[in-house]
């Protein structure tokens, strides 16, 4: 197994009390696996993806990575953040970059690796602009290039699609889609979006509402290329629907 | 772009133009105000002498080689003052604005000191180190130091925690995370404090040479009062102005090179 999540549970401290946000979860993911988490808001999802990556540590349980156990953040797991978090004063390239200046690259090396990857996202052309210069959408796929050029084994991806408008949303679905045919990477991916999960994912994983623990899992059997119009992706949907569904009425009553 | 501006867009000759409009109306209500003291015999003119008799008594300690001396004195002593008060407040600040034990240290001696008026303390810095050059570099240093300590600690420990949190995801560690992070997302608030810090060395270097100077714009001030040479006098303030407002230009140029990424405001392609 890539990832093990052994019984991992975080509370946090609020008004001097300390209130479960995340109930014991085991989860294994498998190398090359995507695994999109979805559930009502303040379930806890993101919570767990930052334990994973290491930004958080749980308050019972543990992670283990190669069955090495997650201390901290790390070069092996690469982050997107909903907020793109680039940094302003690199260009695309300088961005892209980053990581491998880090591991100590050769200048003409890491110019080839990034330019590698910024034609995989379709930002060649922008390599020299700063990030005040693009889109949302153009944003995140630097964000991505960033991510995919330090060559990590996991992709940790907190809603990353979720500031996007509709159409914009579903290009990037579908260039992750397509990146993930290519680069292999087990990818952990938290969203909010029924479509988004059922369209990337092998395994949905919807959590109950806050505190949450698993409440079902669902193994997507469609072909690597989806279409969102068939009948089969239709019915997964509407199957996690009603599960979800169930949640969230639960945290309005 | 100042959103808080009201008025349409003018382009940038007409702006010019405004600008410049602006300094000759100012000149020319001067000389206004100075000839009616003539005119009228208002009062004695020497209390107000005309900006060609300011330009004039210029030119003529330049001819005479003591307008150098004079500013040569000023700007070694801001230069040398200032530099010690950014090397010191930004050696202290940016590990009192990383490192939470460095901070608890500092901030209590400096919020202690701060609130002391800086001219309070020069008599005391004359009584220390007596009139001669080192109560006066020291003097710009110690004044300049609060401000560009405290916005360093501040622009440090504003960062955003997702870069952090990013940079490390990419396999940053502690040193590198300082350098190749927090350094540059600082540096434009830094950058501020320091122009805060070069305009107040020009503030205070004056009253430091009212004491006990023999060089210096300060002095030229003072001695102008002793001797009642106005022209003199508003010709160093003039001076000082002057110095004040390229070493400002200096820094802001500055600025404008290192925050390049922030001014890329186009639209996105």
């Amino acid at each position: 197994m890539k990832i093990r999540v052994q019984g991992v549970a975080r509370s946090f401290r609020v008004e001097g009390r300390e209130a479960p946000a995340l109930l014991p979860i085991d989860l294994d993911v498998a190398a090359r696996e995507v695994i999109c988490l979805l559930g009502p808001s303040g379930c806890g999802k993101s919570t767990l993806l930052n334990i994973v990556a290491g930004f958080l540590q749980p308050t019972a349980g543990r992670v283990l990575v190669d069955d090495a156990p997650v201390t901290g953040p790390g070069a092996d797991r690469g982050v997107v953040f909903q907020e793109y978090v680039l940094f302003p004063w690199l260009t695309v390239q300088g961005n892209v970059e980053f990581g491998l200046v880090l591991k100590g690259l050769a200048a003409g090396e890491r110019r080839d690796i990034a330019r590698r990857y910024l034609e995989l996202v379709g930002l060649g052309p922008h390599a020299e602009k700063y990030p005040v210069q693009l889109s949302g959408g153009m944003k995140q796929r630097v964000a991505i290039a960033r991510a995919l050029a330090n060559s990590p084994s996991i992709i940790l991806m907190d809603e990353p699609f979720g500031a996007l408008d509709a159409q914009t949303r579903e290009v990037l679905q579908e260039e992750l889609s397509r990146i993930q045919r290519v680069e292999h990477k087990t990818i952990l991916f938290v969203t909010h979006s029924i479509r988004e999960a059922v369209y990337l994912a092998d395994r949905v994983v919807v959590l109950t509402k806050a505190p949450g623990r698993i409440k079902d899992v669902f193994a997507i059997k469609l072909p690597e290329v989806r279409d969102r119009f068939a009948t089969e992706f239709t019915r997964y949907e509407s199957e996690i629907t009603r599960v979800v569904k169930e949640e969230v009425a639960q945290v309005h009553q | 772009m100042e959103w808080g501006l009201r008025g349409a867009a003018i382009p940038r000759q007409r702006a010019l133009r405004l600008r410049l409009t602006s300094v000759i109306g100012f000149l020319a209500l001067w000389s206004l105000a100075s000839g009616a003291v003539v005119v009228f015999k208002l009062f004695n003119p020497i209390f107000l002498p005309g900006p060609w008799l300011v330009v004039g008594d210029i030119v003529e300690l330049a001819g005479k080689g003591q307008l150098w001396t004079h500013l040569a004195a000023t700007l070694y002593r801001v230069a040398i003052g200032f530099g010690a008060g950014a090397l010191l407040a930004l050696g202290l600040g940016l590990p009192a604005g990383h490192i939470r034990a460095v901070r608890n240290l500092l901030e209590p001696v400096v919020e202690l000191l701060r609130p002391i008026p800086p001219l309070a303390m020069l008599p005391l810095f004359i009584v220390w180190v007596g009139i001669g050059e080192g109560s006066k570099i020291g003097f710009i240093t110690y004044a300049t130091f609060f401000p560009m300590f405290l916005t360093t600690v501040h622009a440090v420990g504003q960062v955003d925690p997702l870069l952090l949190r990013a940079a490390q995801s990419l396999g940053a560690r502690p040193r590198q995370l300082f350098f190749r992070i927090i350094l540059p997302a600082a540096l434009p608030e830094i950058l501020t404090g320091i122009r805060l810090g070069v305009a107040l060395s020009f503030f205070v270097i004056v009253i430091s040479e009212f004491i006990g100077a023999e060089h210096g714009l300060g002095y030229l001030i003072n001695d102008g009062r002793n001797f009642f040479l106005v022209p003199q006098m508003l010709g160093a303030a003039v001076l000082l102005g002057l110095l004040g407002y390229v070493g400002n230009g200096l820094v802001r140029a500055i600025e404008r090179r290192v925050t390049r990424w922030q001014h890329h405001d186009g639209a996105a392609a």
